[in-house]
């Protein structure tokens, strides 16, 4: 029970951040019908950033700990952003309609570059995040000792995801939003500006990575250069479970992958684990391609 | 001068540089740039093969170093557990990479090229986990495999790098004109068919899941070879040899040199991998120049380096002047 309670907590933790990086995937594919595989590297690039604006900034120790965290966020998610920016306007704008290969190949391409960026930039060794961020208490729950870090990455993961929720279902640049996923052609007759939602969803989606980033590191402590390639394909994956192109279902999609791995790592090995996940992938793709809430596009895989 | 003199010219300028490159190692190239010219080699051939499945049949295939770890390793056992002489176990490791191919690929094959690229970089880190790991017991874990023996040709041990220069080269020139065979087969054609248009391909007959696993498998039976040869060259085989970014190389030499063009592949080859041994100092940033090279070559060559020409077809005499 124990164990069990533990990695339920842990699993929902990571989870949260699963389905933080899973959403920047889902937005760019509802809109441009592309799997953005730079997205990993934005979310690495933003773990990075948090590192430069946490110790070489000295904001740890200088200013409270609620403060610090804000600032990080807030300057993560803004150069995330920026970094969003630049990768939509360099390596997809000027495509234009050519096939789908290109996008894929130039997508790759600036994957590769951002990842060597960050290696020469912040060095190939691991780094640490400080330790002394979040204050080391444990919280009660179900008679188990849960570390208040993990409740916090859950806490904030689910308040970004549901502010998110109500941009995309409250407001008019939500509605477009929606409304350019559906139907591109359509929302252009309507007077929607698609161009400027492409935008939009390439600032707001890197800006979730990067904050995932900074959450990364607090959770586990230390951030490496090559970790979005990972972590951006289990977040692919996570899009997939919910139905790519679907916003509720990567939620809903990250959520799950971070249980089944967290419980696959605890009852069935751990040195398996990103098997594990690579396993659920290929058989999500083979037996229900469209995922759990059905991709929200009709086209056939 | 006319087309043909001007045909003819090019053809005895590749030959006359064919020869000068086979010369090499007797016009005295030291033993380091041997090595780069097997690596560069070696990465040719993979990239050859992997030019069935990404350049002709058009699948975005990421996943490739798999099957040359397939390849490698099986060498690797067969060699250092049963001592079988290399040769011997090359058809084996190229059967077991193929094998692998059928199993991994088959529910897989009819996948949308992007969800496809996902799949097979997923099925290259369960590879590398698996290896990791020590499957079954025989794969040494991160350690790897120690102690593989030399190949033995007809009695002739193979040890140098200029021996394994006239193996690999010569083992590159083989695959070419086999694939070049291959290419311009009713087989081929249909590959290219699938590629252009899996509709319409499908409505004229073709079989395109058969055709797209079986290009799978002939590039993977290939890559198992090729695993032969470098597990009996390193002697040494661990599981970071096989990690995603060979895949990525490979991919990045079809890409850059021209997808459907053998003189492309091989440009590919000698730019991505040979290269970068000229600019030592900059080793770090060769991964960062590739990328940007990538994004800009599909902004303003998608096709290639050396794009594949359009093929003629020479009209019967009896038709010659009938249709235009």
């Amino acid at each position: 029970m124990e164990v069990f309670i533990q990695q339920l907590t842990n699993g929902l933790a990571v989870g949260g951040i699963y389905a933080l990086i899973a959403l920047g995937y889902t937005m760019v594919y509802g809109i441009m019908k592309l799997i953005n595989f730079a997205h990993g590297e934005l979310f690495a690039l933003g773990a990075y950033l948090g590192f430069t604006v946490l110790v070489s900034f000295g904001l740890s120790g200088n200013v409270g700990t609620g403060a610090a965290i804000l600032i990080t966020g807030a300057l993560v998610m803004g150069f995330s952003a920026l970094a969003g920016y630049l990768l939509e306007f360099a390596a997809y704008r000027p495509l234009g309609e050519s096939d789908r290969l290109s996008a894929v190949v130039s997508a790759l391409g600036a994957s590769i570059f951002f990842q060597n960026a960050i290696m020469l930039v912040w060095g190939a060794r691991y780094r640490a995040y400080p330790a002394d961020l979040l204050p080391n208490v444990t919280l009660g729950f179900a008679g188990q000792d849960i570390p208040l870090i993990r409740a916090a990455v859950l806490a904030a993961s689910v308040v970004i995801m549901l502010l998110l929720y109500f941009f995309i279902n409250r407001t008019r640049m939500g509605m477009a939003i929606r409304a350019s996923a559906i139907d591109q052609g359509a929302a252009k007759l309507m007077g929607i500006d698609v161009r400027r939602v492409i935008v939009i969803v390439f600032l707001v989606g890197p800006a979730l990575g990067g904050l995932a980033g900074v959450m990364v590191g607090v959770y586990y402590g230390q951030i490496n250069f090559n970790m979005g390639q990972l972590y951006g394909l289990k977040a692919f994956t996570a899009a997939i479970i919910g139905g790519i192109g679907n916003i509720p279902g990567a939620m809903i999609g990250g959520i799950l992958l971070g249980l089944v791995e967290a419980f696959g790592a605890a009852y069935l090995s751990l040195a398996w684990r990103d098997a594990i996940t690579f396993c659920v992938l290929i058989v999500i793709l083979v037996v229900r391609p469209t995922g759990i809430l059905r991709e929200r596009v009709a086209e056939k895989l | 001068m006319t087309a043909t003199t001007l045909k003819r010219f090019a053809f005895w300028l590749q030959a006359a540089g064919a020869l000068i490159f086979l010369a090499l190692p007797k016009l005295g190239l030291g033993a380091y740039w041997l090595d780069v010219l097997n690596m560069v080699g070696m990465y040719a051939i993979l990239a050859l093969s992997l030019n069935i499945i990404l350049g002709h049949a058009g699948m975005f295939h990421m996943g490739h170093a798999a099957f040359f770890a397939v390849g490698a390793y099986t060498t690797a056992i067969l060699n250092t557990r049963l001592k079988w002489p290399v040769f011997a176990a090359m058809p084996f490791a190229g059967i077991a990479a193929g094998l692998f191919a059928i199993a991994v690929a088959a529910p897989i094959i009819h996948l949308r090229g992007d969800y496809l690229l996902m799949v097979t970089i997923g099925i290259v880190e369960i590879v590398r986990i698996a290896l990791v790991n020590d499957i079954f017991g025989l794969t040494g874990g991160s350690n790897g495999i120690i102690g593989i023996a030399r190949p033995v040709l007809f009695g002739f041990r193979i040890t140098r790098p200029q021996h394994f220069f006239y193996l690999i080269w010569g083992f590159a020139a083989l695959s070419m004109l086999l694939f070049y065979w291959l290419e311009h087969s009713r087989y081929g054609r249909a590959l290219k068919y699938i590629k252009e248009d899996t509709v319409a391909a499908e409505g004229m007959g073709i079989n395109t899941d058969r055709y797209k696993l079986s290009a799978l498998v002939v590039g993977a039976v290939w890559a198992g070879f090729v695993g032969a040869v470098y597990a009996s060259q390193m002697r040494t085989i661990s599981p970071g040899s096989f990690n995603f970014w060979e895949s990525v190389i490979m991919f990045m030499i079809v890409i850059l040199g021209g997808s459907g063009n053998q003189k492309g592949v091989l440009l590919g080859a000698f730019l991505v991998v040979g290269l970068p041994e000229l600019f030592r100092d900059l080793q770090s940033a060769r991964m960062l120049v590739f990328g940007a090279a990538l994004v800009m070559m599909m902004i303003f060559r998608p096709q290639g380096l050396i794009p594949p020409k359009p093929r003629n077809y020479t009209l019967p005499e009896s038709l010659a002047g009938k249709y235009p």
